[in-house]
C-alpha cells in the first residue's frame, strides 16, 4: 500500500511487531487513522494497547513494521523528533510540570513548539500568554490559569496535558487511557471537548481506553487488539456485533 | 610482569578487596531498604578500627583478645548504627531525600569529633594478628598470612549474607523492601523494626570491614571520608542494592588497584606512564567506564518507582529587585563600619555564596544532585593560581579566565553525567570530583602536589582586603544575579520542567539532555569562578578545595538554608561559614557543635532555615489574621 493513497490519512501502521524477551506484546499490527477521525483502540489488560502507543511516537522502537506520519516513516525517530511533526501526545498517567503555574505548562508547550527555550535571559512567560489564554479556554481551563499544577484535582491535570497537547497544532493526537481515574461524568465530557476540537481542526485522534461508554459514545471507528494481534475492526455497531470481540470480552478470558 | 607477580598483585588485590566488600555490601544494604545515601557509613567504619585498637589493648594480644576484639568491635559499631537510625534517621524518613542526607553529614561531623576526644589526632597503629603475622611463601613470593585468611572472608560473607537474605524470613523482607518498599508497608510489615534491624547489619558490617583492616591500616581520623568514595564506587559499579554486585565490584576494583601498584612505572613507545599514580584515580575511571556503558551497575536493576510520589516541589518565587538592592547597600556599607577580620570573613561568605547558589542551581532547580561540586570550585582556584604562576597572565586576567577552564572541565564531565539520574548521577559527580582531586595532588611539578600553590596574590591595586572584598561581592554578585535571572528565563523553566516530568519534556519536544549538559557547564563556570576570586584572596591553594570535604560542606550549606528557596543557599553559606569560624575559634570540637546544631535543625525545621522561618512566619500571620 503507498502512502498518499487517502488524502486524509494521518497516521498509517503496518505489521508492527515487538516482543519483550519471549512475548510477542504486538504481533503485525496494521491500521490507519484519518484527519478529523477519533479512533479507539481497545482490548484487555495486557493486549498490548500501550506498547503500541509508544512505538507510534518513539518511546519504544518497534521490532518490525512502519509508522508513517503524512506519508513519512517515523520509525526511529525521538519523542521529541515526533513530536516536532505535529504529533500530540497524553499519558496514562498524567504527566505535567507540577512547578510551573497551568499557564506556565502550556506556555513551555508554546515555547518549545516555536524553539524558544534557549534563550537565557529573557523572562519566561512574557511571550505566548494570549495564545496560551486561548488554548486554556477551549479546555475549560482558563479559569485556573495561575494555580501551580501541583495542587490540581486530576481530571483537571488531564485538561491541562490536552491544551499542552494541542500548542503545536498537532495533526495527531495519541491519548493513552485519557479518562483514567476520573469520574465518570468528567470522562465523557473530556471525551465530547476531544471530539469536537479534533473535528473543529481536523485533527486525527487515536486513544485507548477502557470505559466502554466513553469508547462508544465518541469513537467514530474502534479497532480491537487481543494478546497482541488485532482481532477486529469497524464502526462501533460493528465492532458491538463482532463474535470475537464478545468473546474476548464476555467469553471468559476476564 | 612474571607469571608469579601477577599472582601475587591477584592475591594482594583479593585481600584488599574484603574490607571493601564488606563496607560497600553494608551500604547497599541500607541503601537498598531505606533507600537513604548513608553518608556516616565511612564513619562507621572508621569507628570499626577504632574500636579494635582500644578492645584489643584491653583484651591482651593473643589470639583470643584479637579475635574477640574484632568481633564486639563490630558489634559495636552496629549499636551505634542502631543509634543512629532511631535517634535521628527515624524522625525523618518523610522528609525529602536531601534532607536525609543532610542528617548523615551531621553524624559525619559529630563521629569524627567523637573520635578525636576519644583517641587523639595521632594515628594509632594496631597489631598484627597474633598467630598471623608470619608470611607464606608462594610461587617464591611471601605473602602475608593474614591476606590470605581476608581474602577467604570475603567469599564467606557474600555466603553468609546470600543465606540471610534467601533463607529466612528476615531476609525475604529485606529483598521485598528493596524491591518496593511501599508494597511491603502496605502488606502491614513493621518498617520501623526492618530499617533498624537493616541498620544494625549494615553496621556490623561496616565495623567488621574496619576491624579487619587494624592490622594493615592505622586508624586515622581521615578514613570516614577516604572509605566513604571507595564504598560509593563500588556500591555503584555493582548496582545499588546488590550484594553479589558489590563483590564483584569490591574485587574487580581492588585488583585494579594492586596492579597499578604492581606495574610502577613503564615506557611505552617513549613515554613514562606510571601506573602506581593511576592507583589513586583507578575505580573511578572504572566506575565511569561502567556507568556509561551501564546506567544501574554491573547487576543494578532500574529504582522502583515510587508510587506515592514526593510532595510537589513549590513554584520559585522570583528574587525581589528592592529587597536585593537593600542587601547590595549593607554590603557595600559593612566595611566602612567593621573591621579587617570581619571585612575578610564577608570576602570568603561572598565566595561561599556564589559556590553554594551554583550548587543550588543545579541540585534544585535542574534536579541533578552533584555530590562532587567542589570540582568546579578547586579546579577554578587552581586555573588562576596556575594561570598567574605558569603562564605568567596578569592576576585580573587569570581571575576572569578561570571559569572558563572549569566551564572546560565541566563540558567533559557533564556529558558523561547528564546521562545518568538520581543516585548514580551523584556517585559519577563524585568520582569526577576524585578523579581531579588526585590529578592535582599528586601532579607536584605542576600543581605543587599536596602542598598546593602559593604566592597567588591579587595585583596591587586589589590587594587591600577592603578593596579586594568590594571585587568578590562585584564578581560574585553578578555570578549569583545572573544565575537568578536564568533560572526564570526560558532555559531556566526548561530545566524546571524536566526536572517536574522528564517524560513530558520530551513530549514537547525539550532536548532535555543538551539542557541539562548547558546547565551543569554554566554552573560549573560560575562555581570556578567564586573559586578563583576565593584563591585570590587567601594567597594559596590546596589540594582540599577540591576535596570531598569542600564538596559536602557545599551540600550543607545549600540544604541548611533550604533547597527550595532560592536565598536559602546564600542564608546557609553565610550561616554555616560565620558559625564554622565561630565555634572554631573557641573549641577544637567544632565539628561536634556544627554536627549537633545541623542535627538540630534537621529535626526541627525539615525544610531548611529559609523554608523552616518563612513557615513560621507563615503561621505566625494565620494566627494573627
Amino acid at each position: 500500500m503507498s502512502s498518499g493513497s487517502m488524502s486524509d490519512t494521518v497516521l498509517q501502521v503496518e505489521g508492527l511487531h515487538k516482543a519483550f524477551g519471549g512475548v510477542q506484546a504486538v504481533a503485525d499490527v496494521s491500521f490507519a487513522v484519518s484527519a478529523g477521525e477519533m479512533l479507539a483502540l481497545i482490548g484487555p489488560n495486557g493486549a498490548g494497547k500501550s506498547t503500541c502507543f509508544n512505538m507510534l511516537n518513539g518511546q519504544l522502537v518497534p521490532d518490525a513494521g512502519i509508522v508513517r506520519l503524512a506519508g513519512r516513516d517515523i520509525v526511529g525517530l525521538r519523542p521529541r523528533a515526533v513530536w516536532r511533526l505535529g504529533v500530540g501526545r497524553t499519558f496514562q498517567i498524567t504527566a505535567t510540570f507540577a512547578s510551573l503555574s497551568v499557564r506556565e505548562n502550556v506556555q513551555m508547550a508554546l515555547y518549545s513548539h516555536a524553539g524558544r527555550l534557549r534563550s537565557m535571559l529573557q523572562r519566561f512567560g512574557a511571550a505566548f500568554r494570549t495564545e496560551a489564554d486561548a488554548l486554556l479556554a477551549q479546555v475549560g481551563m482558563l479559569d485556573q490559569a495561575d494555580r501551580t499544577c501541583g495542587v490540581l484535582a486530576y481530571g483537571d491535570l488531564k485538561r491541562v496535558e490536552l491544551a499542552m497537547a494541542l500548542a503545536n497544532d498537532p495533526r495527531l493526537l495519541l491519548m493513552d487511557e485519557p479518562t483514567a481515574g476520573m469520574a465518570p461524568r468528567e470522562r465523557v465530557e473530556l471525551m465530547e471537548l476531544t471530539a469536537t476540537l479534533a473535528r473543529a481542526r481536523n485533527i486525527a485522534v487515536l486513544f485507548t481506553e477502557h470505559d466502554m461508554d466513553v469508547v462508544f459514545s465518541q469513537a467514530d471507528r474502534i479497532i480491537v487488539l487481543d494478546r497482541g494481534q488485532l482481532i477486529a475492526g469497524g464502526t462501533p455497531a460493528e465492532v458491538r456485533a463482532n463474535p470475537n470481540v464478545r468473546a474476548v470480552y464476555l467469553g471468559g478470558t476476564h | 610482569m612474571t607469571f608469579a607477580s601477577i599472582i601475587i598483585q591477584l592475591l594482594n588485590g583479593l585481600a584488599a578487596a574484603s574490607s571493601l566488600f564488606l563496607v560497600s555490601a553494608g551500604l547497599s544494604l541500607i541503601f537498598g531498604v531505606t533507600r537513604i545515601v548513608n553518608f556516616a557509613h565511612g564513619s562507621l567504619y572508621m569507628l570499626g578500627l577504632y574500636g579494635a585498637y582500644s578492645l584489643i589493648e584491653a583484651l591482651g594480644r593473643t589470639p583470643f583478645g584479637f579475635w574477640s576484639a574484632v568481633i564486639l568491635a563490630a558489634l559495636a559499631v552496629g549499636l551505634v548504627g542502631i543509634a543512629i537510625e532511631v535517634l535521628v534517621l527515624r524522625r525523618i524518613y518523610r522528609a525529602p531525600e536531601l534532607f536525609q542526607l543532610l542528617a548523615t553529614f551531621a553524624v559525619v561531623l559529630v563521629i569524627k569529633d567523637i573520635a578525636l576526644f576519644t583517641w587523639g589526632a595521632e594515628d594509632l597503629v594496631g597489631p598484627r594478628a597474633p598467630g598471623l603475622s608470619m608470611a607464606v611463601e608462594i610461587l617464591g613470593k611471601r605473602i602475608p598470612a593474614y591476606d590470605l585468611l581476608l581474602i577467604a572472608i570475603g567469599p564467606v560473607v557474600l555466603g553468609v549474607m546470600w543465606l540471610l537474605l534467601t533463607r529466612t524470613r528476615w531476609g525475604a523482607l529485606v529483598r521485598a523492601a528493596t524491591q518496593d518498599r511501599e508494597m511491603v508497608g502496605a502488606l502491614g510489615v513493621d518498617q520501623a523494626k526492618l530499617f533498624t534491624s537493616v541498620f544494625f547489619v549494615g553496621s556490623v558490617l561496616a565495623g567488621l570491614g574496619g576491624a579487619l583492616q587494624i592490622p594493615r591500616e592505622p586508624a586515622n581520623l581521615e578514613l570516614d571520608l577516604a572509605i566513604i568514595a571507595d564504598a560509593f564506587v563500588i556500591t555503584v559499579v555493582g548496582g545499588l542494592g546488590s550484594i553479589t554486585g558489590a563483590f564483584l565490584a569490591a574485587v574487580i576494583i581492588g585488583v585494579a588497584k594492586a596492579f597499578c601498584i604492581g606495574i610502577g612505572t613503564v615506557t611505552w613507545f617513549g613515554f613514562e606512564i606510571s601506573f602506581s599514580k593511576l592507583t589513586l584515580v583507578v575505580e573511578f575511571l572504572i566506575m565511569a567506564v561502567v556507568l556509561v556503558a551501564r546506567p544501574y551497575g554491573l547487576l543494578g536493576k532500574p529504582q522502583a518507582v515510587q508510587r506515592i510520589a514526593a510532595d510537589p516541589v513549590p513554584p520559585l518565587t522570583a528574587p525581589s529587585w528592592k529587597i536585593a538592592l537593600v542587601w547590595v547597600v549593607l554590603l557595600l556599607g559593612v566595611p566602612l563600619v567593621a573591621d579587617r577580620y570581619i571585612t575578610i570573613m564577608l570576602t570568603d561568605i561572598v565566595c561561599f555564596a556564589l559556590f553554594a547558589v551554583s550548587l543550588h542551581f543545579i541540585m534544585g532547580p535542574a534536579g541533578m544532585v552533584s555530590f562532587g561540586h567542589a570540582a568546579y570550585f578547586g579546579l577554578g582556584a587552581y586555573a588562576g593560581g596556575l594561570l598567574l604562576k605558569r603562564a605568567g597572565l596578569p592576576m585580573e586576567a587569570a581571575l576572569l579566565l578561570a571559569p572558563l577552564c572549569a566551564g572546560a572541565f565541566a563540558v567533559v564531565y557533564g556529558w558523561f553525567c547528564v546521562r545518568l539520574s538520581g543516585v548514580y548521577l551523584a556517585m559519577l559527580t563524585l568520582a569526577f570530583a576524585q578523579i581531579s582531586w588526585s590529578i592535582v595532588f599528586q601532579w607536584d611539578s605542576f600543581t605543587g602536589g599536596s602542598n598546593g600553590l602559593f604566592g597567588i596574590w591579587p595585583s596591587a591595586w586589589l590587594a587591600g582586603k577592603t578593596t579586594y572584598y568590594y571585587l568578590a561581592l562585584a564578581c560574585c554578585g553578578t555570578g549569583i544575579a545572573l544565575l537568578w535571572r536564568v533560572l526564570f528565563s526560558p532555559f531556566g523553566a526548561a530545566l524546571r520542567a524536566g526536572r517536574d516530568s522528564p517524560l513530558r519534556a520530551e513530549a514537547i519536544g525539550i532536548d532535555l539532555r543538551g539542557f541539562q549538559w548547558a546547565a551543569f557547564v554554566l554552573v560549573g563556570a560560575l562555581a570556578g569562578l567564586a573559586g578563583s576570586v576565593y584563591a585570590f584572596s587567601k594567597g594559596s591553594i590546596s589540594p582540599s578545595t577540591i576535596s570531598i570535604g569542600q564538596s559536602t560542606d557545599g551540600l550543607i550549606m545549600v540544604l541548611l538554608g533550604g533547597v527550595e528557596t532560592l536565598t536559602g543557599p546564600v542564608v546557609g553559606a553565610a550561616v554555616y561559614t560565620w558559625v564554622r569560624d565561630a565555634v572554631a575559634r573557641h573549641t577544637e570540637f567544632w565539628r561536634a557543635v556544627m554536627g549537633g546544631i545541623i542535627l538540630l535543625i534537621v529535626l526541627l525545621f525539615p525544610q531548611g532555615l529559609v523554608g523552616g522561618l518563612k513557615a513560621l512566619f507563615l503561621r505566625w500571620k494565620e494566627a494573627r489574621a
